[in-house]
């Protein structure tokens, strides 16, 4: 189907199925259990893996085919952000001129980072990357803060033009009249699944992006960008010029970053300076390795995690804690308290810390390598996860910087 | 012919399918019509509590946490009930809201605009509260009050000090208890004319975001007003921690005081750094070299430990107050925590109960009563004095104090002197004023 054979399609579809429910199947206990607070399917949330999602996908297009690890990447999701924020302020809230132009901006700002960038590479095109992020990151906080509104952040005002607003238009986010904070809440049983357009409009996108990655992935393109991932020494010294090849791939991710933080703004129509710092940068680094570098759904699974994590462990307070324990005696529930208290609330990074170094050590090909074992696990098939599933799992390539 | 492939299991297969199918409609025309967001249906009521527990903020928000769960527990009925006994409106019972059962979420605002909304949305998407309070930070109380405005929930703004939350950006679902940056200069410009002269050269830094802004806005314009001139003004990264950089130039920039508009973290390393290059010891023109911080907190008087001795500015409430409900609410913090509470504490407590008292009066949680309730709403009993809800704007008036770093202080928590309370009038200003002229408040939003 669509230019994939048979292996692909199915593989597709568990995709598109996997997104279309996923407000149900982030939604596995009723509203009554104490375990629901760790449901995740609201639209905030759903929002933000589908998002993330895009990003990590198209960053991997960049570090899982050409090895080149580019450690500034939140600067193409900030500026995509700021671009369609500015198409809100100027036109309307309709979201579809935000995110074409998100998606221009972005590519042109990654022609010229990845034109100056990819000069180097290994160690010090990461550290041009990152010199370049650093640098838009202060621009918006301070310097073009006419542009960027600083460290507020970009908001739009009743009073900007917005010339395309109809008199009495929808003031939120919306495509062509449908706005995105619609939500259809169905209680069933003692479950209550919310279906979002926000969230479903990101999903049909994260599609969208995943079945172009998916032919990059398979396409005589890719196989040049996986050939420089794995010696592009080689590559030169047969008279191929591997530059325009890493340069395409570079912008393309960039794209798929500027997207992702179009779709943020058309989610929630603010742009904050933050998403473009390091740490932002440092965090799809973090999906990816997490889920699988190299392989199509391991971003995927790593930004879900990552983001799961942020917004569901953060929110875990002593108060939630005394609940749980509750039916321990005084002292015991008090001593349980005090030990799981440094793991939750603020200090969520740290159990991310801790499992993200479990993962590295023990699952080198990251989350989707659990997949792969217990599917060896079953079927006894015998041989290496790599005979199983060639092109899913990762390869050990050499480091970047060799 | 065409062999029918149809057995009796497909039959079945098909009609469980149809059978779903034919469900589906009536299952989704099953969620409930309510009247406005998370219209509170069960025996309880969720507030949402958005502080920042990380960032330069994070000793601010764990106060306001505190004194979250102890307004929590008092509206609850339980403790010693605190200000509620000397609040001048007497809706509150210890019932909870309009008889049901307060309980809350918390969240982590990072003290950054983005991970604040992402906090506040969750709350209202997931957990389902009725009112958002919180921020330690302008920034992200100005994102947060926006959000609840399309979200259709009250915003209760904890400690922000920007002349923007109700001023350009305010929201008709967005309340502010706390004073702001015009209030600051209004009431400190005297004293520092009083005490340094009306000819002074002052050199601002200044926190790069919205209060820094209007705060570094407020005090120039108050200051020149008396005579000073502005020699300078240093924008400065929230997101520091060294201001090295930023003190040296102040040296020899001919100017004979020091203004920080700087708060929590920033201005704890900011004084220390100015003191550790000698800026206090310093003479310029023949007169001592003075530093003033506009808006003071004992928590940052605490991190900056010795070096506060001395030094003028405002405040939005002192623990050591003698009023009633001061001394109500210091008795039943300090018994709960074993230390007085910070101003953003008592911010954040009065708010959570004038929340409480405005559904209790309207008789509802719609977002649209509440407003109602609370615009012009007069009440004492909080600390503060008699204080008015303004309806144009959404800001409380009352009584400023203007405070000084203790010399000698007599205890760890004793760090603050009140030197003068200046009184309502001379800090009010015209809901049109420039300084927070642009905005609207619109229409309340219930929201759904």
């Amino acid at each position: 189907m669509a230019g994939l054979d048979a292996r692909d399609t199915r593989f597709l579809l568990i995709v598109v199925a996997l997104t279309l429910f996923t407000p149900i199947l982030l939604q596995p206990f009723p509203e009554s259990s104490s375990l629901a607070q760790f449901n995740a399917g609201y639209p905030d949330l759903m929002q933000r893996f589908a998002i993330f999602g895009i990003f990590a996908i198209g960053f991997n297009i960049l570090f899982g085919l050409t090895g080149y690890l580019s450690f500034g990447h939140a600067a193409f999701l900030g500026v995509g952000s700021y671009a369609t924020v500015w198409m809100f302020k100027l036109l309307s809230y309709n979201v579809l001129p935000g995110l074409i132009l998100a998606v221009i901006t972005s590519g042109l700002f990654a022609l010229l980072i990845g034109y100056i960038s990819l000069r180097r590479s290994g160690i010090y095109f990461s550290i041009l990357t990152l010199a370049f992020a650093q640098m838009s990151f202060n621009l918006a906080y301070s310097v073009l803060t006419p542009i960027t509104n600083g460290e507020t952040g970009l908001q739009v005002y009743t009073d900007d033009p917005q010339y395309l607003l109809a008199e009495g238009g929808l003031t939120t986010t919306h495509i062509f009249g449908l706005a995105m904070n619609k939500s259809l809440v169905a209680p069933v049983g003692g479950w209550e699944f919310t279906f979002n357009v926000g969230y479903y409009f990101c999903a049909v996108i994260a599609i969208a992006a995943f079945y172009l990655s998916l032919r990059i992935f398979r396409s005589p393109f890719g196989m040049m960008l996986r050939a420089v991932k794995s010696n592009q020494q080689r590559m030169s010294y047969t008279g191929l010029n591997t530059r325009p090849y890493t340069l395409a791939a570079f912008v393309i991710s960039g794209m798929y970053a500027g997207l992702a933080g179009g779709l943020m703004a058309s989610m929630d129509p603010l742009a904050g300076a933050e998403r473009m710092q390091w740490t932002a940068s440092g965090e799809v680094v973090l999906m990816t390795i997490l889920g699988g570098a190299g392989t199509l759904m391991g971003p995927v699974l790593g930004a879900g995690f990552i983001k799961y994590f942020e917004n569901i462990f953060s929110k875990i307070n002593d108060n939630v804690l005394h609940g749980w324990f509750a039916f321990l005696p005084d002292g015991l529930e008090d001593l349980l308290v005090t030990i799981v208290h440094p793991f939750v609330g603020k200090g969520w990074h740290l159990t991310l810390g801790l499992l993200f170094m479990l993962v590295v050590i023990f699952l080198p090909g990251g989350l989707v390598e659990v997949g792969q074992r217990l599917r060896r696990l079953f079927t006894r098939r015998g041989g290496t996860p790599d005979a199983a599933d060639p092109r899913h799992a990762p390869k050990s390539a050499p480091h970047v910087a060799e | 012919m065409v062999k029918s492939l149809k057995t009796r299991r497909d039959v079945l297969k098909s009609g469980a399918l149809a059978g779903a199918g034919l469900a589906t409609p009536v299952i989704f025309t099953g969620s409930s019509a309510s009247a406005f967001t998370n219209e509170p249906t069960g025996a309880t009521v969720t507030l949402g509590f958005n502080v920042p527990q990380t960032g330069p903020y994070a000793d601010e928000g764990a106060d306001e946490l505190r004194a979250y769960e102890l307004a929590v527990e008092h509206l609850n009925g339980g403790g010693d009930g605190g200000m509620i006994s000397t609040f001048s409106s007497k809706t509150l019972d210890g019932t909870g809201i309009l008889g049901k059962k307060v309980e809350y979420v918390t969240g982590d605002t990072q003290t950054k605009t983005d991970a604040a909304r992402a906090s506040a949305r969750s709350m209202i998407e997931k957990d389902g509260a009725i009112m958002i309070t919180g921020g330690s930070s302008s920034g992200p109380a100005i994102a947060v009050q926006a959000l609840c405005q399309e979200a259709g929930v009250i915003f209760m703004a904890g400690l922000t000090h920007s002349n923007d939350t109700t001023g350009k950006d305010k929201k008709a679902n967005g309340f502010r208890h706390f004073f702001n940056g015009y209030m600051s200069g209004a009431a400190l410009a005297p004293v520092l004319a009083a005490r340094y002269g009306a000819d002074r050269v002052a050199y601002h830094l200044t926190a790069d975001y919205t209060w820094g802004w209007t705060q570094e806005e407020s005090i120039a314009a108050a200051t020149e007003a008396l005579g000073w001139s502005t020699i300078d003004k240093v924008r400065t990264p929230l997101a520091s921690t060294d201001f090295s950089s930023y003190i040296a130039p102040v040296l020899n920039s001919g100017a004979d005081v020091l203004i920080l508009n700087h708060y929590g973290g920033n201005m704890v390393n900011s004084l220390t750094n100015a003191v550790e290059f000698g800026l206090r010891e310093k003479e310029v023109n023949g007169r001592a070299f003075e530093i003033v911080v506009p808006l003071y907190s004992r928590l940052m008087a605490a991190g900056a430990g010795e070096n506060v001795k001395g030094i003028l500015g405002s405040t939005n409430w002192h623990w050591s107050l003698q009023d009633q409900g001061s001394k109500a609410f210091v008795q039943s913090f300090g018994t709960k925590y074993g230390f007085p509470p910070s101003q953003a504490a008592h911010t954040v407590y009065c708010q959570t109960l004038l929340y409480a008292d405005a559904v209790n009066r309207a008789g509802s949680f719609n977002p649209c009563a509440v407003v109602e309730a609370l615009e012009g709403f007069e009440f004492d009993g909080l600390g503060n004095g008699p204080t008015l809800y303004r309806a144009e704007d959404h800001q409380c008036f009352k009584d400023v104090l203007v405070v000084q770093g203790k010399e000698n202080p007599e205890n760890a928590f004793d760090l603050l002197e009140v030197v003068e309370i200046t009184p309502v009038e001379q800090v009010t200003y015209d809901p049109e004023h420039p300084m927070f002229a642009g905005g609207a408040l619109g229409e309340c939003n219930p929201g759904a």
